[in-house]
């Protein structure tokens, strides 16, 4: 299993615990794992909101140095936005062929053009389809007995391409969790809107939203992510949020691969543990 | 900061993508900030259909879609509707309307910062929007989580730097201009 791989910016800064606790996970099990040379920012959100072809240039550089480097490897991303970004480029790429000519004058200005051969894919995507959660079981090291799970999806992975879950009552995390001697936490949270692109520009809208998810999940060990502004919006306001709804509702928050890791008998420093803003001590003096 | 050109109609290429709405709600329905919402997305998409461009310009609506995809995904007519919020947003940060200032300089020191280096960092881009907003009071609700950030050296005190090499400039240049031609 080899992929090229698209960690963008988040990855490289406030989301480094998830860029190094997925490169640890792949290895592990053994995949490999190639970074594009010279990637640029998909453009976030920002992109969308300011220029429509921009939007979709930005990820098509990318896409355009992936088919450069190995046209036969599948672009692994684990940012839900840079993921939907990309993805979405390639979608347009491939069936409108007007508007894949004007990206490609855009991009001739940096010597580059894109021709729609990129498989662009998900983390999530890549670790319950090409790895399954057999491959989980087998490498299990250290089972997490006792300990709740709640799977928290959010948006951009499952909509609107619904490529390896329901985007309505996405599961495709449970086999995984289960598979880790964890249990399910049920709840009907796992694929809504955490509101993450609001926080910063319409913060009361964001954390109504966030709230709601930390309620839903009171009785869990832990929720794990698959998106760094999910991760993010549920780890970094939980105190703000329990003085404002008068309840306690602190609670461990993982990326995926960093929960896998830990059953994998990786070890806490190599998952960077350290690096989350949301680990009860409850959680470490069981499970780290 | 401007306010909305009256010349040509901006809202044509989006009415033409929702034309076929038949005002079910479902949009409505699945919106997770319908509750912060003035006007709510079925009523928005009414509204584009029937050319009121100041009202929604003036409503708070489009700019609190935060791209869930959910109306996208349930509407019966099967329409881009998460796009067509974001072209609304495009239109409103193209004609820098003072109404949505905020949303519209957050976005824009983004594409900033990426303009000049290619990738975003994080802290110039939150210092040049600091700047824009010319509010320095506003730095305080990002400070908790600047100093935990940091803590964990996450992200450190940055200047806002000029060009590098990886810059984008040769890309935001040509994507204006091809923006500009209608087709
Ligand atoms: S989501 Fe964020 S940070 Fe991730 S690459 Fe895309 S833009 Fe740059
Ligand atoms: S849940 Fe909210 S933030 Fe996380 S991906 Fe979806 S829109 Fe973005
Ligand atoms: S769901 Fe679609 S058809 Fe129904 S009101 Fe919304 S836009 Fe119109
Ligand atoms: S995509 Fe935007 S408008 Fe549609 S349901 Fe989600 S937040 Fe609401």
């Amino acid at each position: 299993m080899k992929y090229l791989y698209y960690p963008g910016c988040s990855l490289e800064g406030t989301a480094a615990e998830y860029n190094l606790s997925t490169q640890a996970f792949m290895q592990a099990v053994g995949a490999e794992l190639t970074e594009l040379t010279d990637w640029i920012c998909c453009g976030a959100s920002a992109a969308e909101s300011t220029s429509y072809l921009l939007s979709l240039a930005l990820p098509a550089v990318n896409l355009a140095i992936a088919e450069n480097t190995d046209k036969n490897k599948d672009i692994l991303v684990p940012c839900s936005a840079c993921y939907l970004n990309l993805k979405r480029a390639e979608d347009k790429i491939r069936n409108d062929r007007s508007l894949s000519e004007k990206i490609n004058m855009i991009l001739a200005e940096k010597n580059l053009k894109v021709k729609g051969h990129t498989r662009v894919r998900h983390l999530l995507d890549v670790i319950v389809r090409d790895l399954g959660h057999e491959t989980v079981q087998n490498l299990l090291k250290k089972p997490l007995t006792g300990m709740s799970v709640a799977p928290y999806y959010g948006c951009q992975c499952l909509r609107p391409y619904p490529l390896f879950d329901d985007p309505e009552k996405p599961r495709s995390m449970e086999p995984l969790i289960e598979a880790a001697g964890a249990s399910v936490h049920s709840w009907d949270m796992g694929g809504k809107c955490c509101g993450a692109s609001h926080i910063n520009t319409k913060p009361e809208t964001a954390l109504q939203l966030v709230s709601e998810i930390l309620k839903a999940a009171k009785g869990a060990d832990a929720v794990v992510t698959v998106c760094p502004m999910c991760q993010m919006n549920l780890e970094a306001y939980q105190r703000k949020i329990s003085s404002l709804c008068n309840e306690d509702l602190k609670i461990t928050i993982l990326y995926l691969p960093q929960l896998l890791g830990l059953a994998l008998g990786i070890s806490e420093k190599e998952l960077r543990l350290d690096l989350n803003l949301s680990v009860t001590d409850t959680f470490r003096k069981k499970w780290c | 900061m401007k306010r909305l050109e009256h010349t040509d109609d901006v809202l044509a290429p989006i009415r033409e993508k929702i034309q076929a709405c038949i005002q079910c709600g479902t949009c409505t329905a699945s919106c997770p900030n319908e509750f912060a919402m003035d006007f709510t997305p079925r009523q928005l998409w009414r509204m584009v259909l029937t050319g009121q461009k100041d009202a929604i310009f003036r409503s708070k609506t489009f700019m609190l879609c935060s791209s869930c995809y959910y109306c996208t995904l349930r509407c019966p007519r099967g329409l881009p509707l998460t796009e067509m919020m974001g072209a609304l947003k495009q239109i409103a940060a193209r004609e820098n309307l003072a109404k949505h200032k905020q949303s519209i300089l957050f976005y824009k020191s983004f594409m900033e910062s990426v303009r000049r280096h290619g990738r975003v960092r994080e802290s110039e881009f939150m210092t040049l929007y600091f700047l824009a907003m010319k509010n320095p009071f506003l730095p305080f609700r990002f400070a908790l989580l600047g100093m935990k950030l940091m803590a964990k050296g996450k992200i450190s005190v940055q200047i806002p730097s000029g060009q590098t090499e990886g810059n984008l400039d040769a890309i935001f240049r040509k994507a204006e201009e091809l923006e500009g031609l209608k087709d």
